[in-house]
């Protein structure tokens, strides 16, 4: 695991977390949405705290897609669950929402078990390669060798 | 009846995602690094190896799935119950998938992590 490496999954945390306080945020603004009216679902893009949480969001999915392409699933899910905990932080301070003892409980079992996770290796397994994949990736590894 | 049908729509999100998160890890592995790939080949090759991933689209299939599932789960059951239910259970569910059809080595440590962030995310709406 390279520094950069680890900002890829400080990436996947802090743009999760960011994107759904930012659409929780704009959300609020819209009210209560049935679903007789989805035209009006489609004009709340046009809210600035909706637009800036989806774009965190597509930043999220590319972090996250980034992670798995050298990392195991059963090791990226659990190390950054920590965005669970900055949003119940984010959730207190910023959006003054009330966090119980019960939620603080669960913040402690969650960054424990991220702790369970990390000093393990991230990769235990070789990627699977089939053979129609095998002279799609050929190039990339001998661009390594290189 | 009413929360048999929420624990119902519970199983398919946890069903769906689940589906979903093996697809695209397994995906991504076949595209390989993307730090790799991006410094050797170019941003565009990364993006363009990814959509054209079969296994990249059927998991985003899941993911929608899954998503339309919790949007009717939450019509019929408390947001308080069917988010973290259904996030904790695929927490668990992933380990064991990703143990039988990714055959990631999920050693002691990994099933505590597992069932310590599912508890952790069951009680953080309770």
């Amino acid at each position: 695991m390279t520094f950069r490496k680890y900002l890829v999954l400080a990436a996947v945390t802090v743009f999760g977390a960011t994107g759904d306080s930012l659409l929780s945020r704009g959300m609020k603004d819209a009210g209560n949405i049935s679903l007789h009216q989805l035209p009006d679902l489609i004009l709340t893009i046009l809210n600035p705290w909706v637009l800036a949480g989806i774009l965190f969001l597509l930043g999220f999915f590319a972090a996250y897609m980034t992670a798995l392409s050298w990392a195991d699933l059963t090791y990226v899910l659990p190390a950054t669950s920590l965005g669970y905990v900055l949003l119940a932080l984010i959730a207190k301070f910023l959006l003054h929402e009330q966090v119980t003892t019960t939620r603080w409980l669960g913040i402690i079992l969650i960054s424990v078990g991220v702790g369970f996770v990390t000093r393990g290796p991230a990769l235990t397994h070789d990627p699977p390669v089939t053979p129609s994949e095998n002279c799609d990736r050929e190039p990339v590894s001998m661009r390594a060798e290189l | 009846m009413k929360q048999l049908y929420t624990w119902g729509a519970v199983a398919a999100i946890v069903l769906a995602s689940t589906i979903g998160d093996v697809l695209l890890s397994r995906a991504m592995k076949q595209v390989g690094d993307v730090g790799e790939l991006w410094r050797s080949h170019g941003l565009l090759a990364v993006v363009g190896r990814t959509l054209h991933n079969v296994n990249f689209v059927l998991g985003i299939l899941a993911m929608t799935v899954a998503f339309y599932s919790l949007l009717i789960g939450l019509s019929w059951g408390d947001v308080s119950l069917v988010a973290p239910a259904s996030a904790s259970l695929t927490f668990v569910a992933t380990a064991v998938a990703a143990k039988i059809f990714l055959h990631e080595r999920v050693d002691p440590h990994r099933w505590m992590a597992a069932l310590l962030v599912a508890g952790g995310v069951a009680l953080l709406a309770a």
